[in-house]
């Protein structure tokens, strides 16, 4: 490990902790752990959305997936972008206007029933969990190539920051997290992808030419078709991406870090950009990792092509600009599995404990007590279990969490705010269908079984063909609301949802609530 | 908490709001069938688009003809996907804003009488 390295690493775990112990000092209130006391503005929220959101999956999953597979390594881009469109128009206002720390809160503006609270609990911990095992896994496995250190020391290194930011700093530090890191990230993709187009002189046909021939693949590099083969699988994956963003938690917490719902609207507008941005750049990466590092050198550092952008900048930007990429790496790690821990947490102490157990009746500082603690469980929980998963292959995780997200949290999402029959027992029918039918159809597919051996979790031959399970379990999430709805013989109540209508699109609110 | 307090709403003029009767107005509905008639054909409109793209490559191979030297026509589109990205967003902001005008001048004659004037 160079000296260089090692400078950048501490600088940024300096700076993370500064701004801990500076938020630390502004967390008084539940509403300030939970929410950052809905003060930030539409533009932080924004550049803390991207950082939310973009994962090491992403910066160095997709780079990789572009350098080995072209084409079908953009097809990610392409849906983790245009799923914001999902949240634009259909999601982020009324969600501001109707919740107040989860999206249990959103649903529980039409129902008081606690089954549906619990179940809202039960998808968010689920999703959060999953989402934070293979982010960890992930790192684990990446900060032991970059730094060459032990797995387990890594990460223990990762969960023992999450952990600080989130117990002491709570939204507030996390936000300021992730927005240090989404700048210190869009930063290293433009000079990484500035460096590749200076190399093809700034032309772009030139570009795709060279990587027509850099790789073993030749022309079909370019073309649709090198990693997804099956037509239905492929509509599949693009399905859960495109409608799973919506639905998950620790994005939607994000859009009650603000006071309402025109600057949830900015935020998602500045999202959007940032985002965007980002994935164009993922293509200057991947190609330029196909053209300057080369398949065989990107393979032999790791199979999943993940340090393809790390080689990249060593390759054109040398040592200094290796280690600001690791270092910039890091800190993505850091930004998106503490807003994973806050939404768990959100769940546990907020959902279960606050308003089912306490019946929302427990006091601030109770309130505030349990979030911590439930902060900690949620850590020490995905550590535990990440540690215990570091030889599987546990990729797939991620997709499944678009995918429950899709097929457990939408569907309840949008018949609570555009469906009047909608009741109690759809809500619970939806989720809960959505939830298992997604990990029951998962533990059968191709990302569970693999006759090769390595290639997925157990051995075998996959009884459920598709790898990604949206293309029926989010059909199945909406029709479980609907029959749920339909069989169910309590009325839903005209009175409560015009009020949830008005408020939703209005955002009207109380005064003093 | 917010929304758990049952109907004892009350209006700045402290009558209880019968938010029933604000569904019912006009200026509500016509705000909502406004809404309507924005999202729904531009949601139909953008999740046609990106379905398209998968659903062509998957089973055609048309894009695959080249559309300037070596780019070809999957690239164009998968860039198109884009550019509709940014271009909606764009629209949906300008005509969320008359959306907002709608909704304030519903909270201010509306909803703080009580949802009394219709």
């Amino acid at each position: 490990m160079s000296p260089t390295v090692i400078i950048l690493f501490l600088i940024i775990v300096a700076l993370t902790l500064a701004i801990t112990y500076w938020a630390s000092k502004q967390t008084q209130t539940t509403g300030d752990f939970y929410t950052a006391g809905g003060e930030l503005t539409g533009f932080q929220n924004g550049i803390a959305i991207s950082g939310d959101y973009l994962s090491a999956a992403s910066f160095l999953g997709i780079a990789g997936s572009i350098a080995l597979y072209g084409f079908d390594g953009f097809f990610y881009s392409i849906g983790f972008l245009i799923a914001y469109l999902v949240v634009l128009f259909l999601v982020a206002e009324p969600l501001r206007n109707l919740g107040k720390y989860t999206l249990a809160d959103m649903i529980n503006a039409r129902f008081d029933a606690k089954k549906v609270r619990g179940s809202a609990a039960l998808s968010t911990i689920t999703i959060s969990l999953f989402y934070m095992i293979a982010q960890l896994v992930g790192a684990g496995a990446l900060i032991q190539l970059l730094f060459d250190i032990p797995y387990w020391i890594a990460v223990l290194i990762v969960g023992t920051m999450m952990t600080i930011y989130v117990l002491f700093g709570g939204m507030i530090a996390t936000s300021w997290v992730q927005i240090v890191k989404a700048v210190l990230l869009m930063v290293g993709m433009f000079i990484i992808s500035f460096l590749v187009l200076l190399k093809f002189n700034f032309n772009i046909g030139e570009m795709f030419s060279e990587v027509k021939t850099a790789t073993s693949h030749g022309a079909a590099y370019l073309k649709p078709g090198l990693k997804y083969t099956q037509p239905l699988d492929t509509i599949s994956l693009m399905l859960a991406l495109v409608l799973g963003t919506a639905g998950l938690p620790h994005i939607l917490m994000r859009f009650f870090t603000v006071k309402d719902a025109k600057t949830a609207r900015s935020s998602v507008i500045t999202a959007t950009w940032t985002i965007g941005i980002f994935y164009v750049l993922t293509l200057f990466l991947g190609f330029g990792a196909a053209a300057f590092v080369g398949e065989t050198k990107i393979m032999e550092a790791n199979p999943g092509g993940n340090m393809a952008a790390p080689l990249l900048a060593e390759a054109i930007g040398g040592e200094i600009l290796f280690a600001f990429i690791s270092a910039v790496a890091f800190a993505t790690i850091l930004a998106v599995v503490a807003g994973l821990v806050l939404s768990g947490a959100s769940a546990f102490a907020h959902d279960l404990y606050g308003q089912i157990i306490k019946k929302g009746k427990a006091s601030d500082q109770q309130q505030m007590l349990a979030a911590r603690y439930a902060s900690l469980a949620v850590s020490v929980l995905a550590i535990v279990l990440a540690l215990f998963a570091q030889y599987l292959n546990v990729a797939f995780l991620v997709s499944l969490a678009f995918c429950i997200a899709a097929s457990a949290n939408l569907p309840v999402i949008l018949y609570t705010v555009y469906w009047k029959r909608f009741n109690t027992t759809g809500a619970v029918s939806a989720m809960l269908v959505g939830l298992f039918s997604a990990l029951i159809l998962v533990s059968m597919s191709p990302s569970v079984f693999s006759p090769t051996e390595g290639a997925a979790l157990f051995v075998g031959e996959p009884i459920f063909p598709l790898s990604n399970p949206a293309l029926i379990s989010v059909p199945l999430g909406f029709l479980a609301g609907y029959v749920g709805t339909m069989l169910s013989s309590s009325k839903a109540d005209a009175k409560r949802y015009a009020k949830v209508k008005v408020k939703a699109n209005t955002g009207y609110q109380e005064t003093g609530s | 908490m917010v929304n758990e307090s049952g109907y004892n709403d009350t209006g700045q003029s402290g009558q209880a709001i019968d938010f029933e009767k604000v569904e019912q107005s006009r200026p509500f509905k016509k705000l909502m069938h406004d809404r309507k008639k924005f999202i729904v054909p531009y949601t139909i409109f953008f999740l046609v688009f990106y379905f398209l793209l998968p659903i062509l490559t998957s089973y055609t191979n048309f894009l695959n003809t080249p559309a300037f030297g070596d780019i070809s026509w999957v690239w164009v589109f998968a860039f198109a996907q884009f550019i509709m990205t940014w271009v909606l967003c764009t629209i949906y902001v300008k005509k969320a804003s008359t959306f907002d005008e709608q909704a304030n001048d519903i909270i201010e004659k509306q909803i703080k009488n009580g949802g009394k004037a219709s």
